[in-house]
């Protein structure tokens, strides 16, 4: 029988790297590369994605997504997305700093501010359909307190559709930011902190000067990451709205082009472009935080 | 004076804090009241009204039966143990190679999953489709498998972290009693792994269970309905019967919370490395 151990080290080593990377490498070619390769292709098209035969048409598709407003006003969507980010990594970090001091029930409160990140996205839509709707959890609520002047058709009013759907995704990934911030804050040193109140430090000082230095490097990965998290939303209006009243997002809009309307070439170069933002952001993001380091 | 600057403080950080924890609770909780009331119970009183019978399960045997959970939940097992599994054996593999062999190549092999990290998945979903497609694996369990298994170097990174702490005196020692590359790998790294792939499958389950964007575009096929497709459907035929949503909601969430509250420990330790970029 034949046997590993019967074999030189140095042909097992070659047997093993062989064996070890080949199912990883092809997995990476066919899920990761080919399919770039395959969307620049698609993009100079005008495929449907049935027929067995597909034109060129240059750079037209391009020319469609930057030109025609209905395409590019999905961009604006994602700008409530990317402000929510900010408001959300400020609670984050405002959380995480408290919880890492002394608080009665510490654990049990981490628990509950992390706990909606673990949630399916798709109950999560349901949650805040049903918190949205009318008569709903927040009408309800702001009946309790007596400011039921503000109810409001929260998903029926273009204006406030994407506030809300922002907010709920605010409320889903909150707990991600806390908890990094949270794994941050906690490497920090507990000497600094004790120095520090020697020297008559407040808790705002602390935060100032300790804390936030600390955090920079995380706090603007983050920061940036929210650019590309912003562009790439999907589950939640599309659970919620179906991107219905101008809530429709980028991703929304390349499914629903690819798989609804049959415009797989015009659906690529949508793809192509926002592969090109991220792309750009993450650049920068490495260059910006190796200046930094 | 100082005393009281000190309890002010101290008020408003417990208040933001119960507010917190009231804005993450509240909205599930009115999910729970809303999918123990009875069709008129429901409509006639407000989300925050609590049910009458706290015990009224019949909405939950409806959602299960009708949106055939159970064929959701079975689904979504499967899918997820085979690809954890795999993703754990894959991943320590390459792991192991990339971190105990120096071989030509293994810096360009490093490069490639590196750079794949930042081709964000949602943006070539539409030729991930064709390609899934060609392969004839549209509408089976294998497209979602292939995808949680193809693209994942959080995992190898996970291990090889995990591996830079594993002194190499070990392998040596086994080397000189002659065991195989291969032995070593499966009888002494795989072992001492255990902590990172308790972090792998936590990071990984979570991200496959609350998955809905991969099996909803390559799955269609009703009988193989994941828990997230499964509860979709509900969105349709249910469209009025608050109730019933509720309740299949409340039967998503639950094996989430169950092993929120038995792993907390480790699901926090898992998040936070599998994070670090």
């Amino acid at each position: 029988m034949f046997k590993l151990s019967d074999m030189s080290y140095k042909n097992q080593r070659i047997l093993i790297i062989l064996l070890f990377s080949l199912v990883p490498i092809v997995l990476l070619f066919t899920f990761a590369y080919l399919p770039v390769i395959k969307m620049f292709q698609y993009s100079f098209t005008n495929w449907n994605g049935l027929s067995k035969t597909m034109e060129y048409v240059g750079f037209d598709n391009y020319k469609t997504i930057f030109t025609k407003p209905e395409y590019f006003a999905v961009f604006k969507v994602s700008l409530y997305y990317f402000f929510a980010t900010f408001v959300q990594m400020g609670l984050a970090l405002y959380f995480a700093t408290i919880l890492s001091f002394n608080v009665r029930m510490k654990n049990l409160f981490k628990g509950i501010l992390f706990f909606p990140t673990l949630l399916n996205g798709v109950a999560i839509g349901f949650i805040f359909l049903f918190f949205f709707k009318p008569d709903g959890t927040l009408d309800t609520i702001l009946q309790m307190i007596g400011l039921e002047s503000l109810q409001q058709k929260w998903l029926l009013n273009p204006k406030l559709i994407n506030i809300s759907l922002a907010g709920a995704s605010l409320w889903r990934y909150m707990g991600m930011n806390f908890i990094i911030f949270l794994g941050a804050i906690s490497s920090i040193g507990k000497d600094i902190y004790e120095a520090s109140d020697i020297d008559g430090a407040n808790r705002w000082h602390q935060f100032r000067h300790i804390i936030l230095p600390s955090i920079r490097r995380i706090l603007q990965l983050n920061l940036i990451l929210a650019v590309s998290g912003a562009i790439g939303v999907f589950e939640i209006p599309y659970v919620m709205t179906g991107g219905s009243n101008g809530s429709g997002t980028f991703v929304i809009q390349t499914v629903d082009l690819a798989f609804k309307y049959s415009k797989l070439g015009l659906a690529s170069a949508m793809a192509v472009v926002l592969l090109g933002i991220v792309l750009i952001v993450t650049v920068l993001q490495r260059v910006l935080i190796k200046e930094e380091a | 004076m100082h005393n009281v600057k000190y309890t002010a403080a101290s008020v408003f950080k417990y208040l933001t804090l119960i507010l917190g924890a009231l804005a993450a609770l509240v909205p599930i909780v009115v999910v729970l009241f809303a999918s123990l009331k009875t069709n008129t119970e429901y409509a006639s009183t407000g989300p925050l009204t609590l049910p009458e019978n706290w015990l009224n399960f019949s909405n939950y045997t409806k959602a299960f039966v009708d949106g055939k959970m159970l064929l959701g939940f079975k689904n979504t097992l499967i899918i997820l143990v085979i690809s954890i599994v795999g993703a754990t054996l894959t991943g320590s593999m390459m792991a192991y190679i990339l971190s105990r062999f120096k071989f030509r190549g293994s810096a360009l092999l490093m490069g490639a999953f590196l750079v794949a990290t930042l081709i964000p998945g949602v943006t070539t979903q539409v030729a991930t489709f064709q390609i899934i497609n060609s392969l004839e694996l549209f509408n089976t369990r294998w497209a979602p498998i292939l995808m949680y298994l193809g693209t994942d170097i959080i995992a190898v990174y996970i291990f090889m972290q995990f591996l830079d702490s594993i002194s190499e005196s070990l392998d040596e020692s086994a080397m000189l009693d002659g065991a195989s590359y291969w032995t070593i790998y499966w009888r002494i790294i795989l072992p001492l792994l255990k902590p990172a792939i308790v972090t792998v499958i936590i990071v990984k389950g979570v991200n496959i269970y609350n998955d809905f964007y991969t099996p909803f575009l390559y799955m269609p096929k009703s009988d193989l309905q994941v828990i997230s497709t499964a509860l979709f459907k509900f969105k349709g035929p249910y469209g009025s019967q608050w109730e019933v949503i509720c309740a299949a909601i409340m039967i998503a969430i639950i094996p989430t919370l169950v092993i929120f509250t038995s792993l907390q420990k480790y699901i926090y330790n898992g998040f936070s490395q599998g994070s670090v970029k």
